[in-house]
């Protein structure tokens, strides 16, 4: 199960932080730190996965942009990567050519799009045309 | 209001959008804070606005603020206001916000659980999602309750995109409120074959997550998920279904014999590398179900190896990784197969990641064999030398030390070279951590292996001799803590030593005193052991030791100048003992043999565990006081006196011009020492443990000594050796016997020729590696009577999902039906304690249930199964293809086994049908196949739907607890009625009754109203007012032999009398035709003792005797029972279950007990055992109330 989901670039500054377990504010900035601390250290050569707490963070970067996933020990780290990857390019196409401004001015679509693909903690969809379609629709709702 | 609306709008221009406020702080980078403190001023004020736009632009920017890491938990009511408009747009930023800043302590959520069950239930199927999304975050108990229905009903939803939610989120009612679990686990599994593959997945993924968790418990759904398995092409769901079997194999070996199969043909063909390695997890985890020898599986340990090789042997870290990860699961049952890949895991050492060298130490660890054991510590060895980063350096040497000492030196045949080694790692420069660990190991194996000693002695000698070059690193890290195993070994075995003399003086050398204090003590101690043999050796030379005995005396002061005490102490000790010594050496009379058995002895090694398994000794009860007690009143003034006593005496005894230390006399003093040195080698903790050492304030001695050492000393000591020598030596020795046995092999005789073929194909097998030393390992000692508890260290914590354990193959019962919304108040009554205190009783009645259920209903479910057999077995993907033909043998089969273990155990006899049926047939059939399946279909839905009926009919009603304060209230032969009293916390004028109606007839009964008479004193609570003789409506109807609980209150403005209280049940009674209801009535005497009123309250003996000193409880009574053979504790035991009373303090055969009313009334019992019979005395400050009670007391004590 997904703990939680977290993008930040690589000052720290959040970009966006989706809980799916319940922590107070203060554990909320402690993770965000923590998170900061262990992953931008590491380099190209190390691997995508850190061992964190009694979790683990599988994490990508892409541009100067962090995702990091936060799952149960137990989970399929590759699988989680390529969640990771799935979303980056639901973004990708729902932006035309994402850029980490575009998340920060339109941050709650990059929220509803996380609720499109995650849900309670497991990935609920994984087709990116669906996603879009969905996105499309709740957009002409506004 | 025109104008107003003008102006309102007019205000907005001057809202600052979200980008503006983005762009703001963006551009206020230097006073971010200031900044944001200023738009939060702006948005309380936009928040105060009427217009709902507004006050939802403000909490989307509040949404960005608490992103940012702002608190915002101040809005949580306006967040509620946004969430509650029936714009979607503004409906959504209020989700947003509630799911990102709500927890389960958001005290405005209790507000919300309408409304979210309005967008719940909406038209608009997108404010249903935005709702699931929001709840999946924000969800507490009470939600989880309160919505669990709600949530069940959208699972059946028209359309996809909500089901699958529904579906998703139901995992976390679930976590929050496991009693939803049973009544909703049909629904979900019937997801699993839902149409729409998107809510599938959801329900594999919940179904995934539950079972991880308590896999027992869907074991049964195994033939559903293999069908999944080989029909689903979605990788995600596929991963999901194979990690989940990899939960599942290990409770049901056969289920791994099936997956095997599929599995194998998985990791051949997917190019999907998550995929793969999930397949590769679960074979493993097949493979170690499978108890060895049953079945040969190399084929696919080979080729799970093979496939990790590739993903190590990967340019991508993380196959690197995940490889390793993967090969130490292996690793644990198949060790074998992964010691062929060595070398690689070696290479993975030098990887740049830190992870994946970690992961590949791990993997060395496990695969040291007596063989290999000095190759790879050799290898470690080379890597420790070139590591960079101390923490790194410090893994390296711990895994080193850990891979020796493993299973008890397991796999060590030489143990020359592993204090070597040892010795050789006290040399790695800039190690920190390590001394302590060190030092350990290299007493440990000194002591425990026999016939080291000697070489351990002469080892440590040298390394003494050499201090210097360890203590020149002395203040960069902590190898100077093997001085202390140094120091102990050479004094402990001294007789090895080669010229303790020499020895000495090198121990008394003036640098000595910077080392820490408490090794300087075991130097100290260990000097006079090296002293007593050196004294020994000299007695044949002119000499005598007398020399020794001098130049000791000199070296001896400075350590007496020490701050630490014990040093001073031990020092000044030894040198009044020195003086004496001397004294007798110059007259001659000096007996060397009486001066060393001061020493003799062995020590022993103690397991570490020891002192806690003493077993206690029969009769000797710890908790007991051995003195009184100390009385409370005195107490401080006795401890100010003991204290200053203390003070007194400390400072008599420590006083430099005391003369008490003179007043031993010598004699004395030799004999309290050897008493002390006896005590001392008896003492395991002298030694062994670093607790008994903490006194000593290790770290104290380094700073205060500081001296700057010249570094320039050469960091390899000559004589000390090289753990290389010994590694080409072994290998040497190995070679030589490898050639002995050949010879030996070529002479043995052809019989057992087979045998040996067997042994040859691993080369040589461990056990032919001879040990060097002929080596004794002295096993710790355990105290006589001690008991093997493995489990001692575990701590239970807290586990959600402990909660989930539930047995879901048991039919439901209508008690455990959700609440439904309508009755909402009454059903969180129904839901609280009563249900847990009936668990036990009704899972047993499940259990009988659920045997029984399988002989009547296993057929229709059976050929459902079956087919999915079949399914399997086809290769070619038609997997349809034999169905019809199987259909008669299955008919056959179907009554012989219950359906899982059938589904386990036929596949093998399975397979054959169809490759005799061949293709041929096939293709004729394939018209009519279909029609068939689709009756088949239907027939499996008919079962389905079948199956949550037959969960209906509920167990039969007796409560089985032995001991049980629910009285039958009424009963005739369509219903019975058991109530409960209870009291309400904190409320004076109200208890609760709780009331069990069970259904005994066969007919339906609804409609049941509950009514009594009230008396002035006693009034049953009815909602909204109603006029005092209404009848109260009971919440719920009753099914067949169905049972459920209502509580009713009642009002009592005095408690002190036992009230009786008439009253009616009438209820509707429908027949089976469902046609005719009659309505029939009940009536009965509720009988409310005074004991309904007393509330069990602890209460501490102090508090106790206060009481009962004050004053205040001056009514007496007391009542003695006779010739009963009731024993005192199930006296107490009856009074605190039936009267609710608690035990104060038992003391002997007597004991006080307490309890209040909700009126707050004290009654107080004691109850002694006199004779053969018992006597009750009881104190109140209500007279009346006592005497009701203590009538009570006289029927319980008669029962």
């Amino acid at each position: 199960m997904i703990r939680f989901i977290l993008i930040q670039n690589r000052a720290g500054k959040t970009r966006l932080a989706k809980w799916y377990m319940q922590f107070d504010d203060d554990e909320k900035q402690k993770l965000i730190e923590e998170v900061h601390a262990v992953v931008t250290v590491r380099d190209a050569k190390h691997t995508n996965f850190v061992e964190f707490r009694n979790f683990k963070i599988v994490y990508r970067r892409y541009a100067g942009l962090y995702f990091c996933i936060c799952v149960d020990v137990s989970d399929n780290n590759l699988a989680c990567l390529e969640a990771i990857h799935n979303f980056v390019e639901v973004l990708n196409e729902y932006f035309h050519n994402v850029c980490e401004l575009d998340l920060v001015f339109n941050f709650y679509k990059v929220y509803t799009v996380v609720d499109e693909m995650f849900l309670a903690g497991e990935i609920r969809e994984t087709s990116q045309t669906k996603v879009i379609q969905q996105l499309l629709m709740l957009q002409n709702l506004e | 209001m025109a104008l107003k609306r003008v102006k309102g709008s007019i205000d907005r221009i001057f809202d600052k959008s979200l980008q503006d406020l983005v762009r703001g702080i963006r551009n206020h980078k230097s006073n971010e804070a200031h900044y944001v403190s200023l738009c939060v001023d702006e948005i309380k004020v936009e928040l105060k606005q009427e217009n709902v736009a507004v006050k939802a632009n403000a909490v989307n920017k509040l949404i960005y603020l608490q992103m940012l890491g702002y608190d915002i938990s101040w809005a949580a009511f306006n967040i509620i206001e946004v969430m509650s408009s029936p714009k979607f747009t503004f409906k959504r930023i209020g989700y947003l916000a509630a799911s990102q800043c709500f927890h389960s302590e958001t005290d405005v959520l209790m507000l919300t659980t309408n409304m979210i069950r309005k967008d719940l239930g909406s038209q608009n199927f997108f404010d249903a999602g935005i709702a699931l999304n929001g709840l999946s975050c924000f969800i507490t108990p009470d939600l989880a309750r309160d919505l669990a229905n709600d949530i069940l009903a959208l699972m059946t939803s028209s359309r996809p995109y909500t089901r699958k939610r529904a579906v998703l989120i139901s995992y976390k009612i679930f976590l929050c409120y496991p009693e939803a679990l049973r009544p909703a686990f049909p629904r979900l599994k019937e997801k699993l074959e839902d149409p729409d593959p998107g809510v599938q997945s959801a329900a594999v993924n919940v179904i995934c997550e539950l079972a991880r968790k308590n896999p027992k418990n869907y074991l049964s759904l195994a033939p559903v998920f293999f069908k999944l398995m080989t029909s689903s092409t979605n990788n995600w769901v596929l991963i999901k279904i194979i990690k989940l079997f990899g939960a599942l194999t290990p409770l049901e070996p056969r289920l791994g014999k099936k997956l095997i199969e599929p599995l194998t043909n998985l990791i051949h063909n997917t190019s999907a590398m998550s995929l793969l390695y999930e397949c590769i997890n679960t074979v493993v985890q097949v493979l170690i179900s499978f108890t060895s020898g049953m079945q040969d599986h190399g084929s696919s340990i080979q080729l799970c190896v093979q496939k990790l090789r590739i993903l190590i042997e990967d340019s991508d870290q993380n196959l690197k990784y995940l490889g390793l990860l993967a090969m130490s699961r292996i690793l644990k049952t198949h060790p074998k197969a992964v010691q062929a890949h060595k070398d690689l895991i070696l290479q993975c050492l030098d990887d740049k990641d830190e992870s994946i060298r970690l992961r590949a130490l791990d993997l060395l660890f496990g695969m040291v064999s007596k063989k290999n054991l000095m190759e790879i510590v050799k290898k470690l060895m080379i890597h420790v030398a070139k590591a960079d980063g101390s923490q790194y350096r410090d893994e390296l040497i711990s895994k080193i030390i850990e891979i020796c000492c493993q299973n008890n030196f397991q796999y060590i045949t030489n143990f020359e070279w592993y204090i070597s080694v040892l010795i050789e790692l006290t040399r790695i420069d800039g190690s920190s951590s390590h001394g302590g660990l060190i030092s350990s190991q290299i007493l440990d194996v000194a002591i425990r292996v026999k016939s080291i000693r000697q070489f351990a002695a002469h080892q440590m000698a040298t390394l003494l001799e050499n201090a210097h070059a360890l203590m020149s690193q002395l203040h960069r890290n902590g190898m100077e803590e093997v001085l202390y195993a140094a120091a102990y070994i050479c004094g402990e075995f001294a007789q090895f030593v080669e010229s303790p003399d020499c020895l000495i003086h090198a121990m008394v050398r003036p640098r000595a005193t910077t080392l820490p204090s408490h090794i300087q003590g075991v130097y100290l101690h260990n000097i006079m052991k090296l002293y007593a043999v050196a004294l020994k050796r000299a007695e044949d030379t002119d000499d005598k030791g007398v020399g020794l005995t001098q130049s000791l005396q000199e070296k001896l002061p400075i350590f007496i100048q020490s701050s630490n005490l014990e040093v001073q102490e031990r020092a000044s000790c030894i040198l009044t003992l020195l003086k004496y010594i001397e004294k007798l050496q110059n007259k001659g009379l000096f007996e060397v043999d009486e001066f060393s058995c001061l020493f003799k002895g062995e020590l022993n090694p103690v397991a570490p565990k020891a002192q806690r398994k003493v077993p206690v000794p029969e009769g000797l009860d710890l908790d007991a006081w051995i003195n009184d007690p100390p009385s409370s009143s005195e107490d401080e003034d006795a401890k100010e006196e003991q204290k200053m006593e203390y003070e007194r005496s400390y400072n008599d005894f420590y006083s430099p011009t005391s003369e008490k230390r003179r007043e031993y006399s010598q004699e004395e003093l030799n004999k309290l020492r050897e008493e002390r040195m006896v005590e001392q080698a008896n003492n395991p903790n002298y030694l062994m443990s670093k607790k008994a050492e903490g006194y000593m304030n290790p770290d104290e001695e380094s700073e205060a000594g500081s001296i700057n050492l010249d570094i320039s000393v050469p960091l390899h000591v000559p004589g000390l050796p090289s753990s290389d020598r010994y590694f080409k030596m072994e290998q040497d020795r190995r070679r030589r016997q490898r050639a002995e046995r050949v010879v030996k092999k070529k002479k043995a005789k052809r019989g057992k020729h087979g045998r040996k073929r067997e042994e040859q194909e691993e080369p040589e097998e461990e056990e032919d590696i001879a040990p060097v030393h002929a080596v004794e390992i002295v096993n710790e000692e355990m105290p006589e009577g001690a008991v093997k508890t493995d489990s001692e260290d575990e701590n239970p914590s807290f586990d959600p999902h402990k909660a989930l354990d539930i047995d879901l193959d048991s039919p439901l019962t209508a008690s455990e039906a959700l609440p439904k919304p309508k009755h909402r108040e009454s059903a969180k009554l129904i839901i609280q304690e009563p249900e847990k205190k009936e668990k036990p009783s009704k899972k047993k009645k499940h259990k009988k249930e659920k045997k029984h259920k399988k002989k009547h209903h296993s057929a229709p479910v059976e050929s459902l199964l079956v087919d999915e057999v079949d399914v399997d077995r086809t290769v070619n993907g038609h997997q349809h293809q034999h169905v019809d033909q199987q259909d008669a043998v299955q008919v056959k089969k179907e009554k012989k086994e219950d359906d899982l273990s059938f589904w386990l155990n036929d596949s093998s006899e399975k397979v054959e049908e169809p490759v005799v049926n061949g293709v041929a047939v096939e293709d004729d059939k394939a018209t009519q196949k279909s029609s068939k399946e689709k009756k088949r279909n239907k027939k499996a839905k008919k079962s389905k739907r079948k199956s949550p009926e037959v969960g209906e009919t509920p167990p039969p009603s007796e409560p089985q607890i032995q001991m049980s304060r629910y009285t039958v209230l009424a009963e005739n032969k369509d219903m019975r009625i058991e109530f409960e009293t209870r009291c309400i916390p904190r409320q004076e004028k109200k208890i609760t009754v709780s009331c069990v109606f069970s259904n005994l007839s066969s007919s339906f009964i609804k409609t049941i109203e509950f009514n009594v008479l009230d008396t002035l004193n006693t009034r049953l609570i009815r909602d909204g007012g109603n006029l005092s003789h209404d009848a109260v409506q009971i919440p719920f109807s009753l099914p067949p032999s169905a049972r459920n609980e209502c509580q009713l209150e009642f009002t009592a403005s005095s408690v002190t009398m036992p009230q009786r209280l008439k009253g009616t049940i009438t209820y509707m009674v429908q027949d089976d035709t469902k046609q005719h209801t009659n309505q029939e009535k009940l009536d009965f005497k509720l009988h409310l003792p005074c004991s309904a009123y007393l509330m069990s309250t602890p209460l501490s003996s102090d508090r106790f005797t206060k009481l009962l000193s004050s004053g205040e409880v001056t009514d007496k009574a007391s009542y003695q029972f006779n010739n009963t053979d009731m024993s005192l504790e199930s006296m107490l035991q009856k009074l605190c279950f039936y009267i609710k009373f608690a035990v104060v303090e038992q003391i002997g055969n007597s004991a006080s007990l307490y309890s209040s009313s909700i009126q707050k009334h004290h009654v107080c019992l004691l109850v002694k055992s006199v004779g053969n019979g018992i006597s009750i005395d009881g104190k109140s400050d209500n007279s009346s109330l006592l005497s009701n009670i203590m009538d009570e007391v006289k029927m319980v004590g008669k029962t």
